[in-house]
């Protein structure tokens, strides 16, 4: 029997989608070995994020709602996190894979001594345990791994798992009693850096554009890649070379220390294909390369691809689609 | 001020890892080893303290076997000023890790850590969080900008959340860890070689550091990804924008 604790993520009160996903991992596993999972989640105005929660099968939305949780910060929130799952002897612990769980679940985790997985991909039963398979390497190697102990971590990339279905009958929201008083207090808030907005994130959107190093500046990016997605409807994103360079702000890089993205469709555009950047695209549905050396690597993963000059190519492509 | 930094003995990160034809372990014939970028990085941020503040000592670590003496003497070499090896030949997950350098850390007192965000091997980004819980420590993931506060006695850290850049204010003692865009790295040079030579390393034994850090997380086996079927050249737009809308209808 499992008893699965769901770490919801949102973004000022907007779910995030991602969550689904971790709730379809807990969904699957309650159905392979029996039990049941909940959802926590930690903020302060929670309301429309809740009543989404509320949809998908948990056995309860809980609801850690206090000005003292305000912003995401790990000292707070791992605290609560370790608190709940002890008081609801969670079994498995788990969200989907994002610099939010990432910062938050290892530190939870060693509150209550207990062993951790990222980036899981899949699970499944064994006898009263479970088996997990994760990505490490750069994308290069699957490992199948088994964690002792009473409760487990665990990140799980959103792509590998489908949300559960939604359920007519809604879950109960409990809140969480917060002692803010007893909340540890050694980050503070400083801020956050404006969003960009307008285009979907690249991790929820069904076609990603991606620019790379063959993209000379900002106002060719925003021309060229972002025009590109916006006929399309998609995200933009971009390889590492254009973050180093000051070109795109560091949430557009894919890749494995950046975002990994499993759209449908996946535009490649002046980017090599390093390991680094493969490991964060490669579980794409169909990838397009646009690339001026025939021989660059990431035509080896390219469903379809064109070797041609992105300034000449690129401009054309957005044209036709627009039609 | 002490600034402690660990370093991993990692794969280079330039090579293509694949799995020995069995497929019991990573093949490691001819690749080369490196100290992870991201530790690397954090060792470069220590030192540029080091340079500003002046009084600072810098101690790097590294948990393994005997050939983790390579990676201490670059970071000797880049400019460390001494550095201890935690001898073990056991495969070890980062609640272990953090375990040790929670042990470390009591005997050294540091003023704060310093550390990557990720092994570029394991690719787990959990020990320095881990470590700050152990120590109840405040803590900054996934630095790119970091600057000392109040007599260096707080830091001010820019985060790479997947919202952009957050910034945070930690109290020392604090762990920090870093990313990609805190630095670049200095290369080793001849000078720096021929001085890390003098340098301390103290070898301990993991038995003899009195801490019980054993793996909770076993791997049963490994494999490489599945592999994408090989593609289509196509020679024209016109063909590509055919091909998505009728081949690949995913537009
Ligand atoms: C620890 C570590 C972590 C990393 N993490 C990441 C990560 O998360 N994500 C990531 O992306 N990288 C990451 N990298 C960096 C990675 O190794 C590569 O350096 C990077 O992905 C290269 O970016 P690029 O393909 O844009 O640039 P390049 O490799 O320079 O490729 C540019 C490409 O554009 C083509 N080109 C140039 N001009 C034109 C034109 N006019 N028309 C058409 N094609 C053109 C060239 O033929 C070339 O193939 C990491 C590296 C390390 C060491
Ligand atoms: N064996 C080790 N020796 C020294 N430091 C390590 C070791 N393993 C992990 N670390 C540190 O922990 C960081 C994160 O590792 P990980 O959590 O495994 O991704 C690394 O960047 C190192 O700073």
């Amino acid at each position: 029997m499992a008893n699965v604790l769901v770490l919801a993520e949102h973004d000022d009160g907007q779910l995030k989608l991602a969550t689904l996903s971790a709730l379809g991992f807990a969904h699957q596993v309650c159905a392979a070995a029996g039990g049941a999972y909940s959802v926590l989640i930690l903020g302060q105005s929670l309301g429309d994020a809740t009543e989404k929660l509320r949809g998908y099968g948990a056995a309860s939305v809980l609801v850690a709602d206090h000005v003292a949780l305000k912003e995401p910060l790990a000292d707070k929130y791992a605290h609560v996190i370790a608190e709940v799952a002890r008081t609801q002897n969670a079994t498995l612990v788990v969200g989907a894979a994002s610099t939010f769980t990432k910062d938050l679940l290892p530190r939870a985790a060693a509150l209550l001594d207990a062993g951790m997985i990222s980036d899981v991909i899949e699970v499944r039963p064994e006898g009263t345990d479970f088996v997990f398979k994760r990505v490490m390497y750069a994308g290069n190697i699957i490992a199948t791994v088994k964690l002792e102990g009473a409760v487990k971590f665990l990140t799980v990339r959103a792509a590998a798992f489908a949300p559960p279905a939604q359920t007519a009958e809604l879950s109960p929201a409990t809140p969480v009693a917060v002692d803010a008083g007893k909340l540890p207090a050694q980050i503070d808030y400083v801020g956050r850096e404006a969003k960009v907005a307008g285009r979907p994130d690249s991790t929820e959107a069904r076609v990603v554009v991606s620019g790379g190093r063959a993209i000379k500046n900002a106002e060719d990016f925003e021309r060229l890649i972002g025009g590109l997605a916006d006929v399309l409807g998609g995200a933009v994103g971009s390889s590492r070379a254009l973050v180093d360079s000051g070109i795109t702000p560091n949430s557009l890089q894919v890749g494995q220390t950046g975002k990994v993205v499993a759209p449908d469709l996946y535009i490649a555009v002046g980017i090599s294909g390093a390991n680094q950047h493969m490991a964060g695209m490669k579980d794409t549905k169909v990838i397009v390369a646009i690339n001026k050396d025939a021989e660059a690597p990431i035509f080896e993963v390219a469903d379809y691809g064109l070797v041609g000059d992105v300034y000449q190519v690129v401009p054309e492509l957005t044209e036709k689609l627009r039609k | 001020m002490k600034i402690l930094v660990p370093l991993k003995r990692v794969t280079d990160p330039d090579t293509k890892i694949r799995l020995l034809p069995d497929g019991s372990a990573v093949d490691l014939d001819g690749v080369k080893f490196a100290v992870n970028p991201f530790d690397a990085i954090a060792l470069e941020e220590a030192l540029r303290i080091k340079e500003k503040v002046g009084d600072v000592e810098i101690i790097v670590t590294s948990i393994g076997g005997d050939e983790c003496v390579e990676q201490l003497r670059v970071g000797l070499a880049m400019g460390a000023d001494r550095a201890l090896l935690i001898k073990t030949v056991e495969p070890l997950d980062s609640l272990a890790i953090a375990k040790i350098l929670a042990a470390v850390y009591q005997r050294e007192q540091p003023g704060f850590v310093l550390m990557g965000k990720q092994a570029i091997d394991d690719d787990s980004n959990q020990t320095g969080q881990m470590l700050a819980a152990l120590l109840g420590l405040g803590q900054a993931t996934f630095v790119s900008k970091l600057e000392l506060l109040d007599n260096n006695t707080r830091a001010r850290c820019g985060r790479e959340t997947d919202a952009g850049i957050e910034t945070v204010t930690v109290a020392f003692p604090a762990i920090i860890t870093t990313d990609l865009r805190l630095n670049e790295p200095r290369y080793v040079s001849l000078p720096g070689i021929m001085k890390a030579k003098k340098k301390p390393l103290e070898e301990i034994a993991l038995a003899d550091l009195g801490v019980s850090a054993s793996s909770r997380t076993r791997v049963l086996a490994l494999e490489p990804p599945p592999k994408r079927k090989a593609g289509v050249r196509v020679k024209t737009v016109d063909e590509l924008v055919d091909k998505l809308r009728n081949e690949a209808k995913v537009i």
